[in-house]
C-alpha cells in the first residue's frame, strides 16, 4: 500500500508479473533437466549460454533500467570477467605465476572475488568520469574506455592477444564436477537468482529509492538533499559487477577467451537483451536473453543474415510493446 | 542582524558584461516572511540559483545559521537545512506523493547508502513523510500518483518535499504563479503559519501575495538591491515606484499605489 503507482493501479499485472517471471524460471529450468535425461548436452549448453547472457544483461538493467545509465561499454566488464577466468586457468594449467610474481588458482570462489573487485575499480574509475556527462556524451564516454579496455586486451601477447585463449580445464568449484554440463547450468542458474535477488532488494532499498529518483528527476533527488552523483556512481559499480561475474562464467562455459568478447558489438548486444526484455523489469533480461540466443541459434543456422530478423523483433518491441517481452506477457506496456 | 537564520553578503555574479547579481547582500531573520521583488530580469532567479547552490557567484559569501555554505552543492545546503521549492514544480510525477515526499525524509534521516532493508518497510521513514504531507494537507491522497494532483495540490507537495527536510528556511520560487484564487489563499494560509517556525525567502511577481505575507521585501532591479525595509516602507518608496513604472510590468505598480 505504500509503495509507488506500481501497487496502486497494477496490482493485478504485478501478480501477473510474478507468474510470468516464475514461469521464465520453471522453463528455463526444465530444458536443461530434459535434455540431460534425453543425453542432449547441445542443449545443456545453450541453456547455460542463456543464463550466463540474462545475467549479464541483469548487471547492465540495474544501471541502466533502474537508474537510467545508457552504459554502451559493458563488455568491457563482461570481458573483464572472462579474461580473470582465462588467465587464472591458463596460469593454473601451465603452473606459472600472474605476471610473475602471483600464483594462480583454479578455483572459482578465488577466481570470482578477483573478478569482482577489479570490475568494481575499473568501473569506479570509468564511471567517476563517464557520470559528470549526460546522455549521449555518457554513451560515447562509456564506449571509449571499453574500446581502450579491448585494444589492451588485444595487446595481451602473452594470453594470445587478437587470437584469444583456451582455457584447457574448465576452473573448479568447491562443491560438484565443473565438468559436468548439468551441475554447471546449476552453478550459472544459482548466480543468475542471487543477482536477480540483489537487485530486487537494492532496488526496493533506500539505496534504490535514491536510484529511482536520479532516473526520474535529478533535481528533485539533489533538493532532497541526496548527491546524485553518487548514488550513481555506486549503482554503475554494482552493475559492472554482475556482468563481469557473469564474464567469468562465460569464459568457462566456452573454454575461451578472447577480445570479441569486450567489442562494442558486444555492448549493443547486452543493451538489446535488455531492451528486448523490458527496461527496467527484473526478469526483463531473462526473456530478452531467451529470445536473444533463440534467434542466435536457429535462425543463425538458417541464414547468417539472422541479425536482420532480430531487427524486426527490436522494431516492434521498441514501437509497439515499450515494456518489452515482459510488458507484452503481462499485458502492462508501462514505459521502462 | 543577530537573529538572522541565512545572510547573503557582496554577492557578484557576472555573464560576460552583465552584472546579474551586483553586490548583493540581505538576510532572512527568525520568523519573518522576506519577499524578494523585481521586474522581469532583475536577476531573481540567478539570485536563487546561488542560494540554492546550482550557481556559484563570482565572489561574495553565502551563511546558513552561521556557517559559509558558498561552496556547498545542491544537496549538501539542503541537508544543512535549506529547503527549496521550484518555480515549476520539479516533482516525480509517476511516483505516488508519499514517495516523493520519503525521499527528502531518507535525506535526514540516515544515509541513502542502505542497500537492503526495504523502504516500504521502514516506519520511521514513512512516519517522518506523512507528518510533512499532513502539514500540507495531502495526507488523504498519499497514495495517488503525484501526476493526478492539480498544479495547486503539486505546489503544495512541493512545499511538503521542502518540509520533510525539516529545514532552517524555505526559499519559494513563485509559488502562486499558476494559481487560482482558491489555491493561492490556501497556499497563503499555509505559508503564513509556517513562517513562525521555518522563516520564509519568497519570490514572487503576485503583489497581493507578497503585501500580504511578507514582513520584508528587497526589491531587486538590474541585479542591484535598491530598496529593503518593511512591506509599508517599500509601498510608500518612490525609488520602487520609479523602479516599477521604468519597466513594462505595470500591473504591479497598479497594485502598490492602490
Amino acid at each position: 500500500m505504500i509503495n509507488s503507482i506500481t501497487s496502486l493501479n497494477f496490482t493485478k499485472n504485478m501478480s501477473r508479473e510474478s507468474w510470468v517471471n516464475l514461469l521464465l524460471l520453471v522453463v528455463i529450468v526444465s530444458v536443461p533437466i530434459i535434455a540431460t535425461l534425453m543425453d542432449e548436452v547441445y542443449y545443456v549448453n545453450l541453456s547455460t549460454r542463456i543464463i550466463i547472457i540474462a545475467m549479464a544483461a541483469v548487471g547492465l538493467n540495474f544501471a541502466l533500467g533502474f537508474g537510467g545509465m545508457v552504459s554502451f561499454g559493458h563488455a568491457a566488464f563482461f570481458g573483464l570477467g572472462g579474461y580473470v577466468a582465462g588467465i587464472a586457468a591458463f596460469h593454473s594449467f601451465e603452473g606459472t605465476l600472474f605476471l610473475g610474481l602471483i600464483p594462480a588458482s583454479d578455483q572459482m570462489l578465488l577466481i570470482w572475488p578477483v573478478a569482482l573487485l577489479g570490475a568494481a575499480m575499473i568501473a569506479l574509475l570509468i564511471g567517476a568520469i563517464s557520470l559528470r556527462t549526460q546522455g549521449v556524451y555518457f554513451i560515447m564516454i562509456t564506449l571509449a574506455f571499453a574500446q581502450m579496455i579491448y585494444y589492451f586486451s588485444i595487446s595481451l601477447t602473452t594470453y594470445g592477444g587478437e587470437d584469444g585463449l583456451s582455457i584447457i580445464l574448465r576452473n573448479n568449484f568447491a562443491i560438484g564436477n565443473s565438468n559436468n554440463p548439468l551441475h554447471f547450468f546449476a552453478l550459472c542458474f544459482f548466480a543468475l537468482l542471487m543477482s536477480l535477488w540483489l537487485s530486487h532488494r537494492m532496488v526496493g532499498s533506500r539505496f534504490g529509492a535514491a536510484l529511482t529518483m536520479a532516473k526520474l528527476n535529478e533535481t528533485r533527488l539533489a533538493t532532497a538533499g541526496i548527491e546524485p552523483y553518487s548514488i550513481r556512481l555506486v549503482a554503475f559499480v554494482v552493475s559492472a559487477m554482475i556482468t563481469a561475474f557473469a564474464g567469468a562464467l562465460f569464459a568457462d562455459l566456452n573454454g575461451f577467451v578472447d577480445p570479441s568478447m569486450l567489442s562494442w558489438h558486444r555492448s549493443g548486444e547486452i543493451i538489446v537483451i535488455v531492451v528486448l526484455g523490458g527496461v527496467g523489469r527484473l526478469f526483463g533480461p531473462i526473456a530478452g536473453a531467451i529470445a536473444f540466443v533463440l534467434l542466435e541459434t536457429f535462425l543463425g543456422g538458417f541464414t547468417d543474415r539472422w541479425q536482420l530478423f532480430l531487427g524486426l523483433v527490436l522494431l516492434g518491441v521498441v514501437l509497439f510493446a515499450r515494456g518489452g517481452l515482459i510488458g507484452l506477457m503481462t499485458g502492462n506496456a508501462r514505459h521502462g | 542582524m543577530v537573529d538572522s537564520i541565512m545572510r547573503i553578503q557582496k554577492l557578484y555574479k557576472s555573464f560576460g558584461a552583465l552584472k546579474a547579481t551586483d553586490d548583493v547582500s540581505l538576510d532572512l531573520r527568525k520568523g519573518e516572511i522576506h519577499a524578494l521583488i523585481g521586474p522581469n530580469g532583475a536577476g531573481k532567479s540567478t539570485l536563487i540559483s546561488q542560494i540554492a547552490g546550482s550557481l556559484k557567484p563570482d565572489s561574495g559569501q553565502i551563511f546558513l545559521d552561521g556557517e559559509d555554505i558558498t561552496q556547498l552543492s545542491v544537496a549538501a545546503r539542503a541537508v544543512k537545512g535549506l529547503g527549496r521549492c521550484f518555480q515549476v514544480s520539479s516533482l516525480a510525477m509517476p511516483l505516488s506523493v508519499r514517495r516523493n515526499v520519503m525521499i527528502a525524509s531518507q535525506a535526514i534521516t540516515g544515509s541513502s547508502f542502505r542497500f537492503w532493508k526495504a523502504v516500504e518497510s521502514d516506519k520511521a521513514l514513512i512516519a517522518a513523510a506523512d507528518e510533512a504531507i499532513d502539514m500540507v494537507g495531502l495526507l488523504d491522497r498519499a497514495d495517488e500518483p503525484a501526476s493526478y494532483l492539480s498544479h495547486g495540490e503539486r505546489r503544495q507537495l512541493e512545499v511538503g518535499c521542502a518540509l520533510a527536510l525539516k529545514p532552517k528556511l524555505l526559499l519559494l520560487d513563485e509559488p502562486m504563479a499558476g494559481l487560482g484564487a482558491g489555491g493561492s489563499e490556501r497556499l497563503t494560509g499555509l505559508l503564513e503559519s509556517l513562517k513562525l517556525d521555518i522563516p520564509i525567502l519568497l519570490i514572487e511577481h503576485d503583489m497581493d501575495a507578497v503585501f500580504r505575507l511578507a514582513d520584508r521585501i528587497s526589491v531587486l532591479v538590474y541585479g542591484q538591491i535598491v530598496a529593503q525595509g518593511t512591506s509599508h516602507k517599500i509601498r510608500h518608496d518612490p525609488l520602487v515606484r520609479e523602479a516599477y513604472l521604468g519597466s513594462s510590468d505595470l500591473d504591479v505598480t497598479g497594485e502598490v499605489y492602490d
